[in-house]
């Protein structure tokens, strides 16, 4: 208590000096008078009192000073006092300081902004409360592609749900989740939101509370409940109802249903998957509104299970758990309808607990990595730059030397100096963090913009919390030390008289003072190859991704995705429906060809189905992906026919059952034997019964799902022999006209047809290349670090050439005199330059071969240690370097002699 | 320069205070004069070191100033103890006597 308040007055003591100081003056004043009377008594002369009083109380100013310590914080007024100075010095020097901050705003900036993303997608926890305590339960490994996945959240079935949610010992709870997306009606365009499906119990375990309404409970969540009661997020209350109450009771109508509005989730959940925001949630059952069966299917993936645990339990014993009720959960949901390998397969399945307080995150598998990478990557120009700017703080130190020296020699302490020359780096460090920070912010909320796409647009929280601001700081004051503390404690250690009578001459030729700048700007060097090499190996990676020929021709095509349920047509007229809509798109005049498809490659999904191919060589059993077409299909995805023939208008469902097989089917399944006449056995899947193809041609390899993905064995088969084939209608459209005017064309005419066909479109060019956006991503970024750490090097070697050059000016200037060519001069200054270039080269080499190993997974067609890449960077690193030293060194040989000599 | 003991910090701010006890109110010249004699000329304050010292211990609540006029008309600030500051003594005291009688116990191991 005493403590505080004596701290308390300590503070104040820092304020209102003047008058303080004055009462001092008085009471010291006072007490040397009554001394002085006391000493006159004894007999002394007055003078004689007065400088015996003086020296009995130990001087007046020390007395002042000691007083003056015991009054404030002294710490607190000498780190005022070094600010202000520091500040005086930064705004005497506007040029210094803008350089300085500017650099430092950049490194800071980008290092956070990558961070930021970093946080967003993989440290922060969910939005809910005590998020510690969120499980998940699934397959351990997860589905290798049994049945039916749907979405980013195909882990688990209904009816497994329906076993994982009889036993809840160590949970308080569990709920289920899924995500997708309905058209909603609205009489201006046709759109579709992003539905979060949950089961009943779902917002009372997560502790997510209403803002308006209520939100679902299990009570609307009930089995063939029909459409009922949904809950809005606050951005789609915020969006569609400007936030208006009279939003609660009114109806939605979604997927041709109708629901009533009963409540808005709190504007921080944005659901469980970061990166996306849901609009709607419904309520976990509905789903079988849109899709039959679907909750009773055991062969179809699409939703995911969490939990929360109890207080006393752990995720161990969850686990634990989890895989005793395991066996027996997976035995009373054996899939119906497959072969028997896939029931196999399935009773292999192992359950098992996850923590899933952070979320799921497909952007997080997909970026997690890259991100990691372009810290580092930001990182390493951030060190480029910090020394630079050592480099730069040792040079005006030289400059100040006399001022310091001045400083030491009338008594300042080593320490104190150090602390004043820390307290100005202190000072630019913050000054970037500040400028840093909201440069992160715009430069986060910039790639945000550059991973979304129209159709699925990132949302993410860049919102700075603890960590940022932790993570921010720290970098700043690491950078601090780095740039500030070593020309700190060197300037500090020169003795105050050499520095005095040197006058800033005979340092020049000192070889050792410069070993350290030039140690920097080696390491400067070799950094920026290894930042360069990497680069420029995803830069190549990318033009490799975008120019490779996959096989088909991608211009010039669009995906039209049709949907006819609302038209509820008979199954067995569905298919003559879907050939009269692409004949429809086949009568537009611009329209070259179109086709029907199951599945579009890279952009569409997969489709595998067990095949046993008997050929002329023998049987063989294997998988093949499986697309069912109708004629014209190669004709318009351009997929050149090798050999055979094309199947056409006369294949059927009752003429002989043929299709095509790619070039990589026949070196896998019929070891490159003449494939004409082989048959193809699928085997049987719900709805897609056991059947047997006749091999009546061979088509090019095409990619079929990612581009980085090797070419799997594929099997076109008619569409017209396949029964079971939906209310949905994939079409593909050439056309060479320009699209827009195209796509217009089509949905105009799909929508004669009847305009409550749902229509979707998509270019296939844009949709492969936005399915490129990570390496874009990477290629950008890393380029542009790149070219941002060379310039950086770039600078400071011409900085220090110069330096020293104009340093070395007397020395050059006597050569001169005794007859050096200019040209000796030249090399004498370039080849100075270029050892450091070459030795920085020659470690950065090394540095790469070791270092850009860690991205062979994000390299396609490439080897990281290229060994065209490493030459090209070395030698333009060389180039560059050369160009740098050139210009300091090219002035230095044009000085005239006596104007150097007279250089003093 | 001389051979008498420094005053070092803890007991000065004792001997300040025990000086105000006996006097009531003083300034800051009084209570060096006191604290000099009291200890028979054995202790030589540096008189300037005492303000440091008092302005400690006002911070800390021990002591209170004003300012005043002392005996030969002169302005001068006076000091003087709080209720504080009488609590301070007395725990302070007890302190010091328990030290003083372990060392003794050290110094004259038969008394023990």
């Amino acid at each position: 208590m005493r403590m505080i308040r004596a701290w308390i007055l300590r503070i104040a003591g820092l304020f209102n000096k003047q008058r303080k100081d004055q009462e001092l003056e008085d009471e010291i004043e006072s007490h040397i008078q009554m001394h002085t009377e006391d000493n006159v008594r004894l007999g002394m002369t007055p003078a004689e009192a007065r400088r015996q009083a003086m020296i009995k109380l130990g001087g007046v100013e020390s007395t002042k000073e000691a007083y003056r310590d015991q009054r404030g914080l002294p710490w607190l007024e000498t780190l005022w006092q070094d600010i202000r100075f520091g500040l005086r010095m930064l705004r005497k020097n506007p040029g210094f300081t803008a350089v300085t901050v500017l650099t430092l705003a950049l490194g800071i900036g980008a290092n956070t902004a990558i961070f930021q993303l970093l946080n967003a997608v993989r440290l922060k926890t969910l939005p809910v409360a005590k998020p510690q305590e969120l499980v998940e339960v699934r397959i351990v490994g997860g589905n290798p592609g049994l049945g039916l996945s749907d979405g980013a959240n195909a882990e688990m079935t209904y009816p497994l749900w329906e076993q994982v949610r009889k036993h809840r010992e160590p949970f308080a709870g569990l709920f289920a989740w899924s995500s997708g997306e309905l058209p909603i009606a609205s009489r201006v365009e046709m759109r579709t939101v992003r539905c979060l499906w949950t089961s009943g119990d779902s917002f009372s375990v997560l502790g997510v509370a209403p803002v308006r309404g209520r939100l679902l409970n299990a009570d609307d969540d009930r089995r063939g409940a029909g459409p009922g009661n949904v809950a809005i997020s606050y951005a789609f209350w915020q969006s569609e109802f400007g936030g208006d109450d009279s939003a609660i009771g009114k109806s939605v109508t979604l997927g041709d249903r109708i629901f009533q509005i009963v409540g808005v989730t709190p504007p921080p959940f944005f659901g469980l998957e970061v990166g996306k925001q849901f609009d709607v949630a419904l309520p976990l059952t509905t789903r079988a509104l849109w899709w039959d069966n679907v909750l009773d299917r055991t062969d179809i993936w699409w939703l995911r299970v969490m939990g929360r645990l109890k207080p006393d339990a752990t995720l161990t014993q969850a686990a634990e758990f989890v895989k005793t009720i395991s066996a027996s959960a997976i035995e009373a949901t054996l899939p119906v309808g497959y072969a028997a390998g896939a029931v196999a397969t399935y009773r292999k399945f192992r359950l098992s607990a996850f923590s899933a307080g952070t979320g799921v995150s497909k952007l997080r598998a997909d970026y997690e990595r890259s991100l990691w990478l372009l810290l580092g990557i930001t990182g390493l120009v951030l060190t480029i730059a910090c020394v630079n700017l050592a480099n730069l703080t040792l040079a005006r130190a030289s400059a100040r030397s006399r001022e310091i020296a001045v400083r030491l020699a009338i008594g300042a302490s080593r320490s104190r100096l150090i602390r004043q020359l820390l307290s100005e780096s202190l000072l630019l460090a913050g000054l970037g963090a500040v400028a840093g920070a909201f440069l992160a912010r715009f430069l986060g909320q910039s790639i945000v913009w550059f991973l979304s796409t129209q159709k699925d647009p990132l949302a993410i929280d860049l919102d700075a919390d603890w960590r940022v601001l932790a993570f921010t700081s720290t970098v700043a004051i690491l950078t601090c030390v780095f740039f500030g503390l070593t020309p700190a404690i060197r300037s500090s250690r020169i003795p105050p008289a050499a520095a005095l009578s040197a006058g800033g001459r005979g340092m020049a030729g000192n070889r050792e003072r410069f070993a350290l700048q030039r140690g920097l700007t080696i390491l400067q060097m070799a950094v920026s190859l290894v930042l360069l090499s990497g680069a420029l190996l995803l830069v190549r990676s990318f033009w490799n991704l975008t120019t490779m020929h996959p096989g088909f021709r991608q211009d010039g095509v669009f995906v039209t995705y049709v949907n006819f349920t609302p038209l509820k047509i008979p199954m067995e007229r569905c298919d003559a429906f879907k050939s009269e809509v692409l004949e429809q798109i086949r009568s537009i005049p611009q329209v070259e060809s179109a086709a029907l498809t199951t599945h579009v490659p890279v952009i569409g999904g997969s489709w595998t189905l067990g095949v046993h191919v008997t050929g002329a060589q023998g049987e063989k059993d294997g998988a093949s992906k499986v697309t069912w077409i109708s004629p014209g299909y190669f004709q318009t995805m351009e997929i050149p026919i090798l050999a055979g023939c094309d199947i056409s208008k006369m294949d059927t469902a009752t003429s002989l059952k043929v299709a095509l097989v790619n070039e990589t089917f026949v070196r896998q399944w019929l070891g490159g034997a003449d494939p004409i006449g082989a048959r193809v056995r699928t085997s049987a899947e719900p709805g897609y019964p056991e059947a047997t193809h006749e091999i009546i041609g061979v088509v090019n390899d095409t990619k079929y799902g990612k581009l980085q993905s090797e070419i799997p064995p594929i099997t076109f088969v008619p569409a017209s022999q396949l029964s079971n084939a939906g209310t949905f209608a994939t079409v593909v459209v050439r056309s060479s006209a320009p699209l827009p005017g195209i796509i217009r064309a089509v949905r105009q005419r799909v929508s004669q047809v009847s305009p409550s066909i749902h229509i979707d479109t998509v270019v296939l060019r844009t949709r492969i290349r936005e399915g490129l956006a990570r390496e874009r991503l990477l290629a950008w970024l890393s380029g542009f670090f790149g070219v941002l750490a060379v310039v950086l090097v770039v600078v400071g070697l011409y900085g220090l050439i110069s330096y020293t050059t104009l340093l070395r000016r007397n020395e050059l200037g006597i050569r001169l005199v005794l007859g050096a060519q200019r040209s000796n001069i030249l090399w004498l200054v370039l080849r100075q330059g270029l050892n450091l270039a070459v030795l920085g080269v020659v470690i950065g080499l090394i540095g790469a071969v070791a270092l850009t190993r860690f991205l062979s997974s994000l390299l396609f067609d490439l080897q990281p240690t290229d060994p065209l890449t490493l030459l090209v960077t070395s030698l333009l690193l060389v180039a560059i370097a050369s160009l740098a030293c050139w210009v300091p060194a090219r002035r230095a040989s044009r000085v005239h002699p006596m104007e150097a000599l007279r250089y003093e | 320069m001389n051979d008498k003991p420094e005053v070092w910090q803890g007991t000065l701010a004792l001997m300040v205070l025990k000086t105000l006890e006996r006097a009531g109110s003083l300034h800051g010249y009084g209570i060096a004069r006191q604290i000099e004699q009291t200890s028979a000329d054995l202790l030589s304050v540096n008189y300037g070191t005492l303000y440091p010292a008092l302005l400690k211990l006002e911070q800390e609540g021990c002591i209170a100033s004003e300012w005043g006029v002392s005996d030969n008309n002169r302005k001068a600030k006076f000091y003087q103890l709080t209720r504080a500051g009488r609590k301070q003594i007395e725990k302070e005291t007890q302190e010091w006597e328990q030290m003083a009688a372990i060392l003794a116990r050290f110094l004259n191991p038969r008394i023990a």
